[in-house]
């Protein structure tokens, strides 16, 4: 950087901490980054302003929750009623939630589909993937905060999924719960915890960016930077079209949190917790659904349980149920060695962007199987779509990418630039 | 001569493998002492001295007409106590092990045939089953049954059908007198 033409505070900082070479190498122009970035590379600075989002409306709710069975209902209908703003502030909260896990999962199809997890950003994927890890906790435990029926059942449901787990089950579930069941001592740690684990994403999220930027961002082609005439600088390129990308994703925030701002809630929340009662269908936050019914699928007559506990003497069906939620993710941070392409982007892999496609569609079904009851039909469909997931990861990846011949790729980035505007 | 060691060679092998030593040795110490002191910081998370000193509940046994059941809070979570009339009793003692998803005779899971006391909580999430108040489903085999995801519970609270593994668990109890119980 020259320093030369800096203003003498500046020149004095840099001098000693050269923050602004740094910044300029991360996001400025001297940040070399592919010139044919489509709209899908927005949502990783998305996810990243949702999560300062989240900080920022979340310290500030904290300054006005009270952790305590007795007063947590009633502390956050009184942030919704009488503190100033406060509706505002935890309308951007809850529905920052859904939009936090909106971003990142687009962000990860993306990645799913143009091959980034592929060698040489494994490890930049597999950070993702337990940021992916730290965000569902985090949000699975900010949801008990509010102590409604659906807080405290679905924390019932959740922390009874490690009862499954042979011997020290139990003893586990005593450990989470500080109790004989979920009590004040659980909802205690859950909102410290839940104030903890955002800064752990950030500390996360620091290495991911450090990981992406030893080998820069993959692009829609897929193939490597060759020269300089296939990238520009940062900034001021990418920093325009990030901004642009935040004003369109905040106008479709906003109307959420304005307009429609329980659409994503469970009205049962807005009844206080009561643990003699469980609602007549529990359900979990839209973005947990898949999962949900990934763990119900597995039944005693499920062909998938019957194979993998050899007819049942392995394990039960319910521990099979929670080792395969698990596993759906977990699997995930195999995806650069179950993809034996060396072609990254599916854009040149006709067959395996077809088996995306599928994939994601199966991604839906499972989802709106997780929001209904598990009786008839939706017990069938959600076991074939948990059976198709396995099966896309484990079998259809691994054989495509071994077995499909690529289309021909372009000679450079900057070449199927030049060849598109044509 | 190459095949024996100089008297440096030998010093500096003998070196080498205290210094092996000190360091292995300062590493499992090092190792041991840092799991034990992590140890009050998983404990503290188990139940603490006043949830544990909660944790009894006397129950007055005698305004149970039979037929009826009451539910009481032990430990944050509900217990069924019922009254069971003689037909729940014989349809409950006949049931043949073979039919069961956890076996267990109906003897076993009570101290007196005529009251059955049991935790309320699904053993397969955690919901609380229905059947406790007259109106409610009693499951197809007229005991209690989870509406969370199906599961039937037939007189003596055992599963009988549905994603639960086992049986609604029966507490510690102890009968203070004819009419009065301790659980827990
Ligand atoms: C990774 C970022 C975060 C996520 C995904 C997240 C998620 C959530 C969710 C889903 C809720 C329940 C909303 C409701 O139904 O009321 C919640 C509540 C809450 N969160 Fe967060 N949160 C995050 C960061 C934070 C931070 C950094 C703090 C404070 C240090 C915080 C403090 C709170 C408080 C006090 C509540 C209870 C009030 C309420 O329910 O509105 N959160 N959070
Ligand atoms: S919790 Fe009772 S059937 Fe699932």
């Amino acid at each position: 950087m020259d320093t030369n033409n800096m203003h003498p505070v500046m020149k004095w900082v840099e001098h000693r901490l050269p923050v602004f070479s740094f910044l300029d190498h991360s996001l400025g122009t001297q940040y070399p980054t592919p010139k044919n970035l489509n709209y899908w590379w927005n949502f990783g600075s998305l996810a990243g302003l949702v999560l300062v989002i989240m900080i920022v409306s979340g310290i500030v709710l904290a300054m006005h929750y009270t952790a305590h069975v007795d007063y947590a209902f009633n502390s956050v209908e009184r942030i919704m009623r009488d503190v100033n703003y406060g509706w505002l502030i935890r309308y951007i909260h809850m529905n920052g939630g859904s939009m936090f896990f909106i971003a990142v999962y687009i962000h990860m199809f993306r990645g799913l589909y143009f091959g980034s997890y592929q060698a040489p950003r494994e490890l930049l994927w597999i950070i993702g993937v337990f940021i992916l890890l730290a965000m569902m906790a985090t949000a699975f435990m900010g949801y008990v905060l509010p102590w409604g029926q659906m807080s405290f059942w679905g924390a019932t449901v959740i922390t009874n999924l490690f009862s499954a787990i042979p011997l020290v089950g139990d003893s586990i579930v005593t450990l989470l719960w500080g109790g004989f069941s979920v009590d004040n001592p659980t909802l205690n740690r859950f909102f410290s915890l839940h104030f903890l684990l955002p800064f752990v994403i950030v500390g996360l999220v620091v290495v991911h960016i450090w990981a992406l930027h030893v080998h820069g961002s993959n692009n829609p082609t897929g193939i490597d930077v060759k020269s300089e005439q296939d990238t520009v600088g940062f900034h001021p390129y990418f920093t325009v079209k990030d901004f642009f990308g935040m004003g369109v994703f905040m106008i479709f925030y906003m109307f959420f949190v304005f307009y429609a701002p329980n659409f994503f809630g469970e009205p049962d929340n807005y009844i206080p917790a009561n643990p003699l009662v469980t609602p007549p269908h529990i359900v979990p936050e839209w973005y947990f659904l898949p999962y949900y019914a990934i763990l119900r699928a597995f039944t005693g007559d499920f062909f998938v349980y019957q194979i993998v506990s050899l007819g049942g003497l392995l394990m039960d069906a319910k521990l099979a149920g929670v080792l395969a939620m698990f596993a759906s993710i977990l699997l995930l941070l195999f995806m650069p060695w179950l993809d034996g392409s060396k072609v990254r982007s599916c854009s040149f892999r006709p067959i395996m962007a077809m088996a995306f496609w599928i994939f994601f569609l199966d991604c839906l079904v499972l989802g709106y199987i997780g929001g209904k009851p598990a009786e008839g039909i939706y017990i069938t469909i959600g076991q074939f779509a948990t059976f198709y997931y396995f099966a896309h990861l484990l079998v259809i990846v691994p054989l495509v990418s071994r077995l499909e011949r690529p289309k021909q790729l372009p000679d450079s980035i900057n070449a199927s630039v030049l060849k598109a505007a044509e | 001569m190459s095949d024996t060691a100089t008297p440096e060679q030998t010093a500096e092998i003998d070196d080498q493998s205290k210094r092996d030593f000190l360091f292995v040795s300062t590493a499992s110490v090092a190792a041991v002492g840092t799991a034990l002191a992590a140890w009050p910081f998983i404990d503290q998370m188990n139940p603490a001295a006043d949830t544990l000193a909660l944790s009894t509940t006397e129950v007055d046994l005698e305004p149970i007409e039979e037929g009826q059941s009451i539910t009481v809070v032990w430990r944050g979570k509900p217990v069924f106590i019922r009254h069971r009339t003689a037909k729940e009793i014989s349809e409950a003692s006949a049931v043949k092990s073979a039919d069961l998803i956890d076996p267990e005779g109906d003897a076993e899971r009570v101290q007196k045939p005529q009251w059955l006391i049991m935790v309320g909580v699904c053993t397969h999430l955690g919901c609380i089953p229905l059947g406790q108040k007259s109106g409610e489903s009693k499951g197809d085999f007229g005991g209690w049954f989870c509406p969370c995801h199906g599961s039937h519970y037939d007189t003596s609270g055992r599963i009988r059908k549905g994603p639960a593994p086992k049986n609604l668990a029966v507490p510690e109890y102890s009968f203070l007198s004819e009419s009065k119980v301790k659980i827990g």
